[in-house]
């Protein structure tokens, strides 16, 4: 499993992918970040990261599009499946290296956090506790946006239909919650608010940890990543 | 050390493998032979572990690869069809991964430079492999087969790709190989089993049709001569004195080639030689001869004289 955890991240620092990928990210999350603070005459950052969700939405496929749809391209898949690695290891491993770039770019771009000391002097500083829940909420999300990635990524072996039908399914997964607003039947709003992860998101941005979003974030990337393991264990029988 | 019982695989109603058993012993090389699309690719997979089958057995090393394939993966070496080569990752690069995947505990660097070196890529070790040519990619595939020195070997069309001179080296190597390891090869060239195989094992539409020693197919296959030759002359004429030559079983007209020229296809029984009379009978007669070739046979016609002797 550490075999393919360290292949994975030389891959995304071998190939362009790994700096397109930082880039894009710092490059939306810089401009997100100085539009709803500084911008915005606030020091609040919980708005900042509300808006990086939909940001994730573009960000996130491009680090999971490649991770099993380039694999079966390339024919590599076989190597991995005739090697002594279980699949779940196998599908473990890449939702980790993927993990990885994404928490530390995530963890990179809180130097943006820093300038707001300075400028907010007048209000008191910035309420540390309050973006610290949103840095948690953040990866949480996150987490769970690679995990839909990975599950797309053992669909296909075309990396941009890979990367297009985890924007579709995260869009669905954001927007859920507005048309809520928009339905009266009972049904249809608790299976939409069910699948919302973005209205599981806001008790964070008040600084408290919501043990139930949590536990509902990590509860959906276990269940995509399980997904990806039975798509992997099926693929063997067809 | 493989043994392949009533393996079955089929896709809705098209049988890949149908019922195909067979067993390998220790150090044994094992050609499997057949066209394109008989089932071959489909077994190798199966046994690898890549694919499972509909019904039947696969076990490598007294290991189901089904029931405990994380076991019997370690046994194996394996290069699918298309060698399974991340071109991003140079020679060393690749290797050293594939030695991590398998776990094994070797001297790292020195097995790998011997690897190397029997295949021949020391030279590329520094080399992405996006930039590699076909043939030394086919090598780092083979390469990648062998690291952790596995006891079972399983080659999908390994010369496939390579020039005669890396064909040839090919071969030895998997010779070689065969003095401590078991290997299966898969190929649909019949004179690449003759000459490494001990046992050839002939597959053709998901179904096992022969399962010999190589000896003995190459008895069957070599048992009648045949020769296509050309001679300008008169075409019935011509054909009635071939017939007269004795040693000829058959002779056919396969075309016009030239005008007044025919080209002949003449079998003969075993153990004759007709060149030196035919050279004379066509010579007295003043037909002279244009072009005087062996013909070999080729696999389907193999197929169909094995199934024709099991048959008698």
């Amino acid at each position: 499993m550490l075999a393919i955890y360290k292949k994975e991240m030389r891959t995304y620092f071998t190939t362009p992918l790994g700096y397109v990928f930082l880039a894009v990210f710092l490059a939306v999350s810089g401009f997100l970040f100085a539009f709803s603070t500084f911008q915005s005459q606030t020091s609040d950052v919980s708005g900042y990261f509300q808006l990086m969700i939909f940001g994730y939405i573009v960000i996130v496929p491009l680090l999971t599009m490649r991770s099993f749809a380039e694999e079966r391209r390339t024919r590599t898949e076989q190597l991995l499946m005739t090697s002594p690695v279980t699949i779940p290891a196998m599908v473990f491993a890449k939702f980790l290296a993927a993990f990885t770039m994404f928490g530390g770019t995530v963890l990179l771009s809180c130097l943006y956090y820093l300038p707001l000391f300075g400028y907010a002097e007048e209000n008191a500083g910035p309420n540390v506790g309050r973006a610290f829940g949103c840095l948690i909420a953040m990866l949480l999300l996150g987490m769970c946006f690679i995990a839909v990635g990975i599950f797309v990524s053992t669909l296909t072996e075309s990396t941009v239909t890979a990367s297009i039908g985890t924007m579709t399914i995260l869009l669905v997964f954001v927007v859920a919650a507005i048309f809520n607003n928009l339905i009266d039947s009972y049904v249809v709003r608790s299976v939409l608010s069910w699948i919302s992860v973005y209205s599981r998101y806001v008790n964070f941005t008040y600084g408290m940890f919501d043990i139930a979003a949590a536990v509902y974030y990590l509860s959906i990337t276990g269940v995509f990543l399980f997904l990806a393991i039975r798509v992997y264990e099926r693929r063997r029988y067809a | 050390m493989i043994e392949i019982n009533h393996l079955v695989k089929n896709y809705g109603s098209k049988f890949a493998v149908d019922d195909v058993s067979f067993k390998v012993g220790e150090g044994e090389i094992v050609g499997f032979l057949g066209p394109n699309g008989a089932g071959k690719s489909t077994t190798m997979n199966i046994l690898t572990g890549y694919l499972s089958s509909t019904s039947g057995e696969a076990k490598v090393g007294g290991i189901d690869i089904l029931e405990n394939p994380d076991e019997a993966k370690k046994l194996i070496g394996f290069l699918p069809e298309q060698p399974p080569l991340y071109v991003d990752m140079t020679v060393n690069e690749y290797l050293n991964f594939v030695y991590e995947i398998k776990s094994c505990r070797l001297n790292r660097e020195k097995h790998l430079e011997e690897i190397r070196k029997v295949t021949k890529i020391d030279d590329v070790k520094n080399r992405l492999i996006r930039n590699l040519s076909k043939g030394y990619r086919q090598r780092v595939g083979i390469a990648q087969a062998l690291v952790g020195n596995p006891p079972v070997i399983v080659f999908d069309e390994p010369t496939v790709g390579l020039d005669p001179k890396q064909i040839i080296e090919i071969r030895n190597l998997i010779r070689s190989l065969g003095k401590d390891h078991t290997v299966i090869l898969s190929t649909h060239i019949l004179s690449e089993v003759q000459s490494v195989c001990d046992r050839i094992v002939i597959i053709n539409n998901g179904k096992i049709i022969a399962d010999e020693r190589t000896e003995n197919i190459t008895e069957a296959v070599d048992s009648t001569r045949r020769y296509s030759v050309k001679i300008a002359g008169p075409q019935r004429e011509v054909l009635a004195a071939l017939n007269a030559l004795s040693g000829v079983t058959s002779v056919e007209v396969t075309g016009e080639r030239e005008l007044d020229s025919y080209v002949y296809l003449i079998e003969t029984a075993r153990g004759a030689d007709i060149r030196k009379p035919l050279f004379y009978a066509m010579a007295e007669k003043n037909w002279p001869i244009l072009g005087l070739e062996s013909v070999g046979m080729n696999l389907e016609e193999v197929f169909v004289r094995i199934t024709d002797r099991a048959g008698n």
